[in-house]
C-alpha cells in the first residue's frame, strides 16, 4: 500500500508540475490543426528571432567548447599556482542570477564604459547587439564543457599520451589521435548542454539585447514579447518548438551517455 | 655508450628524488634498474625517456645530449607498468602508431607491423581491442609497438610489476630471448632482485634517489658494497654481528677453527633444500643446507652444532657504512 502511495504521490505531483502545462502548450499551440502552428513560426519575426537563436548559440558553442576543452586538460595535467581559484570560479556561471550575468555585462561594454566605450569607437557595438548576446550566452553555459570533460579526463589519464609522445607523435597529433577519441563521448555530452542551454537562456540576454524586434530578438524573448502582446497563437507555437528541441536534445544526450561506461 | 646520464638531481616540490646520478650503459645491453619503491629506479627511466625534466645534470644518448630534448624527438620505446595501450585502436593499430606518425608508406607499415607481432606472437590477434586481451598479450603488444619505430633505446617501467606470478616468469625468459634476437639497449626497471638476475646483463641498484652500487649480476651478488645490497640481492643471516649468505655456511657437530656454538631452534624441508634455523647466543640466524648434510649430521631441534663461514664466503659486518 505504502510503494502504491508514493507512486501516486510521484506521479501527481509531475503531473501538475510537467505534464499538465505541457500538455496544456501542446494542446493550445496545435487545437486549430498544424496550419497556424506552421503559420507562425514562419512570420518574418519568427525566422529572424530563429536565425538570431541559431547564431548566438552557435557561436557560444564553439567558444565554450574550445576553451572547455582547453580548461579541463589546464586543471587536470597541469600543476600551476592559482588552480584552485580557476576551479572554483569555473562554477561561477552557475551559482550567480543571469540577470546579474547581463546587468554586469552592461557595466563592462556598455556605450558609457570604459571598455564598451573604446569598442564602439572602432566600429564594435556590443550591447543590444549581438556580441553582447553571445557574450552573455557563453557565460551562462561556461562551466557545462569543462564539468563534462574533467572527470573523463582525469580517469584516462596521462600514460596513453606519454606513450603517444614517445611514439614520435607532437603534443597536437597526440591530443588529436589520442586524448579527444578517448573524450568523444564526454565532450557530445557537455556540447549538447552547452547547445541546449543556449538554445533556452532568457534572463542574461533579456538583459544586454535590449529586447529589439527584428534585430536582437532571440526566440525566447519572441515568445515572452507575443504574450505580452496576447498573440498567444505564435508565443505558444514557439514555446511549443522550444520544448520540442529541447526533447530532441535530451533524447540525443540519453543515447550518447551510456557510451562513457564502455 | 649507447646512454650517459650524468650527475642528475630532480626533486618533486621538496622532496629529493635523484640525488647526483650517473649511469653508464653500453650499447646492446640488457640493463636492470633495481631497486626498493621510491627509491626512484622509474623517475630515471623516465629522466632518461624525457618525460620528466632533471633539475640538473645530462642525459647523452647515442652521443647526442638530449638533455632538454622532447621526448618525442629522442627516438626511445617505452613501455610502461600498465601497458598504456591505445583503447580506442586495434592491436594493428596501436603497433603502426609510431609509424603512422612517421608518415611511413603503407605498404612498408604493413610489412613491419605483420613482422612485429608474428614476434611477439599476436599475429592472430591484429584485428582485436585492448580489452579482447589478457595482460601478458597486452604488454607484448605494448614491447611491439615500441619496438615498431626501432628505437635507440627501450626502457621498461616494471613492465611484468602488474601481470601474475606465472606469466612474470613466462615474459622474462621471453624477453631475455628476445633481446638475443633483437639486440636493441634494453634498460628495465624492477624491485625484483630475481628478476634483475635473471634476465639483466647489468644491474645499477639504485636506493633514496641515488646509485650504491652497477656491476654484473653475480658482482653485484656476491661483492656486495654494504650491508643494504647485501640483503637486497639475496636471503643473509647474522652470524656474531656479520652477514652472509645463508647458503655460504659450513654447519659441523664437533667445533672447528672459528666456528661458533648455536643450538637448532627448528628444521624446514622445503624439497632439496633444507633450512636450520638456530640461536646463537640468544640471537636467531639460519643456514641453508642439502637434504644430504641434514641427515649426515642428524640435525633435531635442540641438537647443539657449529656453525663458520665457508672460505670463499662473503662477509660485512652489519653495521659497515
Amino acid at each position: 500500500m505504502a510503494r502504491h502511495g508514493l507512486r501516486i504521490a510521484a506521479l501527481t505531483y509531475l503531473f501538475f508540475l510537467l505534464v499538465l502545462p505541457v500538455a496544456l502548450i501542446m494542446w493550445r499551440t496545435f487545437e486549430h490543426g498544424l496550419a497556424p502552428f506552421v503559420e507562425a513560426l514562419t512570420s518574418p519575426s519568427a525566422l529572424h528571432a530563429f536565425k538570431v537563436t541559431l547564431i548566438v548559440a552557435a557561436w557560444a558553442v564553439v567558444a565554450n567548447t574550445i576553451f572547455g576543452v582547453g580548461v579541463a586538460i589546464l586543471l587536470v595535467r597541469h600543476e600551476f599556482p592559482g588552480k584552485r581559484l580557476l576551479n572554483a570560479l569555473i562554477d561561477l556561471p552557475l551559482a550567480v542570477s543571469p540577470v546579474v550575468v547581463g546587468l554586469a555585462l552592461i557595466l563592462v561594454y556598455g556605450r558609457f564604459a570604459p571598455a564598451g566605450g573604446w569598442l564602439e569607437d572602432i566600429g564594435i557595438q556590443v550591447i543590444f547587439s549581438i556580441p553582447g548576446m553571445v557574450l552573455a550566452t557563453i557565460f551562462v553555459s561556461l562551466p557545462l564543457v569543462v564539468r563534462a570533460v574533467a572527470p573523463v579526463l582525469e580517469e584516462l589519464g596521462d600514460e596513453q599520451e606519454q606513450a603517444s609522445l614517445t611514439l614520435g607523435a607532437n603534443r597536437w597529433v597526440t591530443f588529436r589521435r589520442i586524448t579527444l577519441p578517448g573524450i568523444r563521448s564526454a565532450l557530445t555530452y557537455g556540447v549538447i548542454l552547452c547547445l541546449a542551454r543556449a538554445l533556452g537562456e532568457y534572463g542574461a540576454v533579456a538583459v544586454v539585447s535590449g529586447r529589439l524586434v527584428d534585430e536582437t530578438q532571440t526566440i525566447t524573448l519572441f515568445v515572452e514579447e507575443r504574450f505580452q502582446n496576447f498573440d498567444q497563437q505564435a508565443a505558444f507555437a514557439a514555446a511549443t518548438a522550444l520544448a520540442m528541441i529541447a526533447v530532441v536534445t535530451l533524447l540525443v544526450t540519453k543515447l550518447v551517455t551510456p557510451k562513457d561506461a564502455s | 655508450m649507447a646512454i650517459e646520464v650524468s650527475k642528475v638531481n630532480k626533486a618533486f616540490g621538496a622532496t629529493p628524488v635523484l640525488r647526483n646520478v650517473s649511469v653508464d650503459v653500453s650499447s646492446g645491453s640488457l640493463t636492470a634498474l633495481l631497486g626498493p619503491s621510491g627509491g626512484g629506479k622509474s623517475t630515471l627511466l623516465r629522466v632518461i625517456a624525457g618525460l620528466e625534466k632533471p633539475d640538473t645534470g645530462s642525459v647523452v644518448i647515442s652521443g647526442v645530449d638530449a638533455t632538454n630534448m622532447a621526448p618525442q624527438h629522442r627516438n626511445v620505446g617505452f613501455v610502461f607498468q600498465h601497458y598504456a595501450a591505445f583503447k580506442h585502436m586495434t592491436v594493428f593499430g596501436n603497433v603502426a602508431f609510431g609509424l603512422e606518425v612517421r608518415k611511413r608508406p603503407k605498404r612498408e607499415l604493413r610489412k613491419r607491423v605483420k613482422e612485429l607481432l608474428e614476434l611477439v606472437h599476436l599475429e592472430q590477434f591484429a584485428d582485436r581491442y585492448p580489452a579482447q586481451l589478457s595482460g601478458g598479450q597486452r604488454q607484448r603488444m605494448a614491447l611491439a609497438r615500441a619496438l615498431a619505430v626501432e628505437p635507440q633505446v627501450l626502457l621498461l617501467d616494471e613492465p611484468f610489476g602488474a601481470l601474475d606470478a606465472q606469466v612474470r616468469k613466462e615474459l622474462r625468459t621471453w624477453l631475455r630471448r628476445l633481446h638475443d634476437e633483437v639486440h636493441v639497449t634494453t634498460v628495465f626497471v624492477t624491485h625484483d632482485q630475481e628478476e634483475a638476475i635473471e634476465v639483466a646483463d647489468t644491474i645499477v641498484v639504485l636506493a633514496n634517489g641515488e646509485v650504491i652500487q652497477a656491476g654484473s649480476p653475480h658482482d653485484v651478488y656476491e661483492n656486495p658494497v654494504n650491508p643494504f645490497v647485501m640483503r637486497f640481492l639475496g636471503p643473509v643471516t647474522n652470524i656474531n654481528g656479520h652477514l652472509v649468505r645463508p647458503h655460504d655456511l659450513e654447519l659441523t657437530t664437533t667445533p672447528q677453527p672459528g666456528s661458533t656454538q648455536a643450538i637448532v631452534s627448528r628444521i624446514l624441508r622445503l624439497g632439496f633444500e633444507v633450512r636450520v634455523e638456530m640461536i646463537i647466543d640468544g640471537h636467531d640466524a639460519w643456514a641453508q643446507a642439502t637434504r644430504g648434510t641434514a641427515q649426515r649430521l642428524n640435525l633435531k631441534e635442540g641438537t647443539t652444532i657449529y656453525v663458520r663461514p665457508a672460505a670463499e664466503a662473503k662477509l660485512l659486518p652489519v653495521h659497515a657504512a
